[in-house]
């Protein structure tokens, strides 16, 4: 578990990288400097009658210049006061959150398939930067694409659109079927229907597999137990079959979660 | 200008009225990260029972409008657990510490009351008579008065440790279920847990919550809350400890004037780690421009 920090972030810049998809950059020192790929940070709205903070998958990490980006969805009143933020503003925010990718899993000499689907995509892109060996990509849209190009650096990228506009048409899975991908082990995140079945898949071929979960949050911080997922042992901090999302998660070894 | 911000609740000298709202917190550890516990009056931790509690299906959260509704279920790892690891992380601060119990039955309560009677860490124990979110237990003790006291009268019997009973908003009356407890025995009251509520998420026409139902908190329910906590000190003689959507000094005075003698933080801690702290030195910066030497002074001057 990384040291967790509360900090308010200046905004570098953000733009809008597809339909209601932002990318927001957030000068923050400590986070920055301490995140690993796979781990979150909890947004506070300025609007105080917005309780709750906003968990944001971190997308990449700038050590160097201490600087976060964060790629999301505009999915409500709390993402849309996001999506006005413009350098000069700043935003309180705390992490970095939960527990990350295992990197070690990877590695030279493995090969790694990452498979993202919608707004699961973004913290794979860190990801997908710090592995090393064999990377094969697979990226799931409905139909418009973000990020393709980024992750075209590091890796062999194979798209999947439920309406056919591009690449196969279909879920991740018709893909990673269509161009008969294994690999090492696997990195997944995304809905968790999609989580479902390439757990499912990573069970039949007896790969390794990674997946980033997502629930519904309240402290984002282990405290109020409001994000739990099913385990298939009981669980150290619980004492029952749940784990905390945010806390021993998101990420989970496939064979630990029942979804 | 020295300001004294001590309060005795039941005995117990806390150096101030802020405390956490059990659920939460935790028992500490996770905000220890960001804020300082020593600062405050007491830690209440999350309810715990005599064996580990899995809670309910997710979605176990939803955000309203100045508030959130929660439908944990009152999960927890149990009170053997509980006393390994939580209370003895509890051992390094100073601060109070008030142990929120649950239980099934009039037995379980019993049980868990009695595995904490001879812990030295444990100052006071809340007896949780009325979590919206369980079946069995809980707010169906909470919400009849001859039920309410048997429950306080049996738990009287076993502890050690002053005895606060944890009311329900969701009643008819709650001088009511205030004399109830006080008959029973108990020490001290504290209210209100949250208001049973229900939201639907229209587009895919189903319950929000995998519980359906769940109890609202948050600055939303704070009137409601400083209203029934007003009711409450004017129906006993037991000391008062008010929550419900504390967030700011401001709202946590009302508590006080409206005769708390105590005061919980709960949901302001999601929305800023530091809540509790902060309402703290807002309590005190309050006294110095006012030229209110004694916190004591304040409470119930309504």
């Amino acid at each position: 578990m990384t040291e967790k920090f509360q900090e308010c972030a200046a905004v570098v810049r953000q733009e809008a990288i597809g339909n209601g998809i932002y990318s927001l950059y957030l000068k923050t020192g400590s986070v920055a400097a301490h995140a690993v790929p796979g781990q979150f940070v909890s947004l506070y709205c300025a609007d105080k009658s917005r309780l709750l903070p906003r968990p944001i998958s971190i997308c990449r990490t700038d050590p160097e210049n201490g600087v976060i980006r964060l790629v999301y969805r505009l999915a409500g009143e709390g993402t849309k006061e996001f999506s006005g933020l413009q350098p000069g503003d700043s935003v309180d925010i705390i992490g970095p959150l939960g527990n990350g990718y295992p990197l070690s899993k990877g590695g030279r000499g493995r090969s790694s398939l990452l498979i993202g689907g919608g707004i699961g995509i973004p913290p794979l892109l860190e990801l997908a930067a710090q592995l090393e060996g064999k990377r094969e990509i697979v990226l799931g849209f409905r139909s418009e694409q973000f990020l393709t190009e980024e992750f075209k650096s590091y890796g062999s990228v194979y798209i999947a659109t439920e309406d056919g506009s591009f690449g196969t048409r279909g879920n991740v899975l018709d893909a990673v079927n269509a161009h008969r991908l294994t690999a090492d082990v696997i990195y997944a995140c995304g809905p968790m229907v999609m989580l479902h079945f390439v757990r499912q898949f990573a069970i039949r071929h007896g790969i390794p597999c990674y997946l980033s979960l997502e629930e519904r949050m309240a402290c984002g911080v282990g405290a109020c137990l409001g994000c739990v997922c099913k385990t298939v042992k009981k669980d150290a901090h619980s004492q029952v079959n749940n784990a905390r999302v945010c806390t021993e998660g998101p990420v989970f070894n496939a064979l630990d979660v029942e979804i | 200008m020295n300001i004294n911000t001590k309060v005795t609740i039941c005995g117990i000298e806390l150096k101030n009225p802020i405390m956490t709202a059990s659920g939460t917190f935790g028992s500490g550890m996770e905000y220890s990260e960001f804020t300082d516990l020593n600062r405050l009056g007491a830690v209440v931790t999350k309810g715990v029972a005599n064996v580990p509690w899995e809670g309910n299906g997710t979605p176990r959260v939803a955000e309203t409008p100045s508030g959130m509704m929660n439908a944990i279920g009152l999960q927890n790892p149990g009170v053997d657990v509980f006393i390994r690891r939580d209370l003895e992380f509890l051992r390094k601060f100073d601060t109070k510490v008030i142990v929120n119990v649950c239980g099934h039955s009039e037995e379980e309560y019993c049980e868990v009351v009695e595995r904490l009677a001879d812990e030295p860490r444990v100052d006071m124990l809340e007896i949780n008579i009325s979590c919206p979110n369980v079946k069995e237990g809980g707010i169906a003790f909470g919400t009849d008065p001859h039920t309410a006291e048997r429950i306080t009268a049996a738990v009287k019997k076993k502890a050690h440790q002053p005895v606060i009973m944890k009311l329900s908003p969701n009643v008819t009356s709650i001088p009511d279920m205030a004399r109830a407890v006080e008959a029973g025995g108990a020490d001290a009251v504290s209210l209100i847990n949250t208001i049973t509520g229900m939201k639907i998420d229209v587009n895919r026409r189903r319950f929000l919550l995998a519980n359906k139902t769940g109890g609202v908190s948050g600055p939303a329910i704070h009137p409601i809350a400083v209203r029934m906590v007003y009711e409450a000190a004017h129906s006993v003689h037991i000391p008062v400890i008010g929550m419900g959507g504390c967030t700011d000094a401001e709202s946590a005075l009302e508590f006080i004037m409206a005769g708390a003698a105590g005061v919980a933080v709960g949901t302001a801690n999601f929305r800023d780690p530091h809540a509790a702290v902060r309402i703290i030195s807002g309590i005190e910066t309050f006294m110095r421009q006012q030229g209110v030497n004694n916190i004591n002074e304040l409470i119930g001057c309504v």
